[in-house]
C-alpha cells in the first residue's frame, strides 16, 4: 500500500503481542501463538477485520501473541498500522 | 452516581491483562490511565487499546473513568474526543486549575458529551483555589488529592505517616463538602511495605476524605472496610430515622432521641450511614432496611 513504512506495536506482555507491519504485495500474515493450535484461525480473524476496516490491501503483518484477546488483537493491529501510515 | 463511590482504581490504559479484568477487583470506579501509567510513545496505543477493551467490555461491576493527559500537553486534545465516546461514566483531569476545566467543560459540551468530571488536587496552587476548581463546572463529581506531586512540589519528603499532608487532606475535604462532590484521598503507594495501608485510609477518613483512591488491586478490601460504617454507627443513624419517622407521624417538626435534640445535619448523616450500610448489605442485629 502506497505510503506504508516499517512499524510495530504491542508488547511480549502477558495477554499482549507484538505486531510487526511492513510494506507488501496483496494482504500476507504471519502468526506465532502458544495458542496457535487451537486460535489461529481467530487472531486472523481478528487481524483481517481491522486490515479491512482501515481500508488496507497490501501489507505483511506478524505477530507474536501471549495470549491476547481479540480485542487486543485488533488494538495492536490497528495501533502498528495507523504507525506505518504516519496516523500515530 | 450509579453506586458506591469508596475505592478508585488505577489500572494502567496501555496493559490488556489489567484492562480485561479491570472490573473484578471488585473497585466501585476503575480509572483507566492514559497519564502517567503509559510512555509517551504508547500514548496513541493506549488510547486504541481503551477504544478497543469499551467495544468488547460493559464493566458492569463498577463505574469508569478516564484520567487522561494534563491539559498543557499535546495529548490532551487527541485524548478528550476518544475518551468522550467511550461510553465511561466520568473524566479524569491532572494537574487541574480552574482555566483548565472550564476548557474541558467547553469541549465536552461542543462534543455533547454527558461525561462528569474529577479533578487532581496535586500542586500547592491548585490546593490554594481547591473550591474554585470544585465549583468550576456543573460537571464537577469530585476532587482527588495527588500527594505525591503535591509534596515534590511543596519540597517536603512523603512519608508513610502522612503528616505532611494533612492539611491538603482537610483542604480538599472541606472544599468538596462545600461543592458537594466527593473528596477522594491520595493512593497508598507502596505495593510492597503495606504495614502503614490501613493507618493511611484511616487518616484519610479521620480528615474527611469520602473515599481513596489505589494503584493496588489488593488495597481495595482494606479500603471497603475502613469506608464501612461500624456497627455502633449503624444502629444510632437506624434510631435517629426511626425517630423521626415517629414524629413526623404525630406531626412533630423536632424531635428528640437520648435527651439530645435531633436537627438536620444529625438526620443527614444518619440517611447517609444508613444508606451506605443498605448498600453494602451490612448486617447489623436489631436494623431492619426495608421497614
Amino acid at each position: 500500500m502506497e505510503g506504508l513504512k516499517q512499524a510495530s506495536a504491542g508488547s511480549l506482555e502477558s495477554n499482549d503481542l507484538l505486531v510487526f507491519v511492513s510494506p507488501g504485495s496483496g494482504i500476507k500474515i504471519e502468526i506465532e501463538s502458544s495458542v496457535k493450535l487451537q486460535f489461529e484461525a481467530h487472531i486472523r480473524e481478528a487481524i483481517l477485520s481491522v486490515v479491512h476496516e482501515l481500508g488496507v490491501h497490501d501489507i505483511h503483518i506478524k505477530v507474536e501473541d501471549k495470549g491476547a484477546l481479540d480485542f487486543a488483537v485488533r488494538a495492536r493491529v490497528k495501533s502498528a498500522i495507523l504507525r506505518a501510515r504516519g496516523e500515530k | 452516581m450509579r453506586g458506591l463511590q469508596r475505592s478508585f482504581l488505577f489500572v494502567p490504559g496501555n496493559n490488556p491483562g489489567m484492562v480485561q479484568t479491570a472490573d473484578l477487583f471488585e473497585s466501585d470506579v476503575v480509572i483507566f490511565d492514559l497519564e502517567d501509567a503509559v510512555a509517551p510513545s504508547e500514548k496513541d496505543s493506549a488510547r486504541i487499546l481503551l477504544s478497543e477493551a469499551f467495544k468488547r467490555f460493559n464493566y458492569q461491576n463498577c463505574e469508569t473513568m478516564v484520567r487522561v493527559n494534563s491539559a498543557d500537553t499535546h495529548y490532551f486534545d487527541k485524548d478528550i474526543p476518544v475518551v468522550a465516546t467511550l461510553g465511561v461514566d466520568y473524566i479524569l483531569l491532572p494537574k487541574a486549575t480552574v482555566e483548565d476545566i472550564k476548557r474541558l467543560e467547553a469541549y465536552l459540551d461542543k462534543l455533547e458529551s454527558p461525561l462528569g468530571i474529577f479533578a487532581i488536587i496535586e500542586s500547592s496552587i491548585a490546593l490554594e483555589k481547591a473550591f474554585d476548581i470544585a465549583t468550576a463546572s456543573v460537571r464537577m463529581r469530585g476532587l482527588l488529592l495527588g500527594g505525591e506531586d503535591l509534596t515534590a512540589d511543596l519540597g517536603v519528603v512523603r512519608t508513610k505517616e502522612g503528616l505532611e499532608i494533612q492539611y491538603a487532606r482537610n483542604r480538599v475535604a472541606v472544599a468538596c463538602k462545600a461543592a458537594g462532590i466527593v473528596a477522594i484521598d491520595t493512593p497508598y503507594t507502596d505495593v510492597v511495605d503495606e504495614s502503614y495501608l490501613v493507618t493511611d485510609i484511616e487518616e484519610g477518613k479521620r480528615f474527611a476524605m469520602m473515599a481513596k483512591a489505589s494503584i493496588s488491586p489488593r488495597h481495595i478490601d482494606s479500603i471497603h472496610s475502613v469506608y464501612a460504617p461500624s456497627e455502633k454507627e449503624v444502629v444510632y443513624a437506624y434510631r435517629v430515622l426511626s425517630a423521626m419517622k415517629q414524629a413526623q407521624a404525630k406531626g412533630l417538626g423536632v424531635f428528640s432521641l437520648d435527651g439530645k435534640m435531633i436537627d438536620s445535619p444529625i438526620v443527614k448523616r444518619a440517611e447517609r450511614i444508613f444508606a451506605l450500610a443498605k448498600k453494602i448489605g451490612l448486617q447489623v442485629t436489631g436494623v431492619e432496611y426495608d421497614a
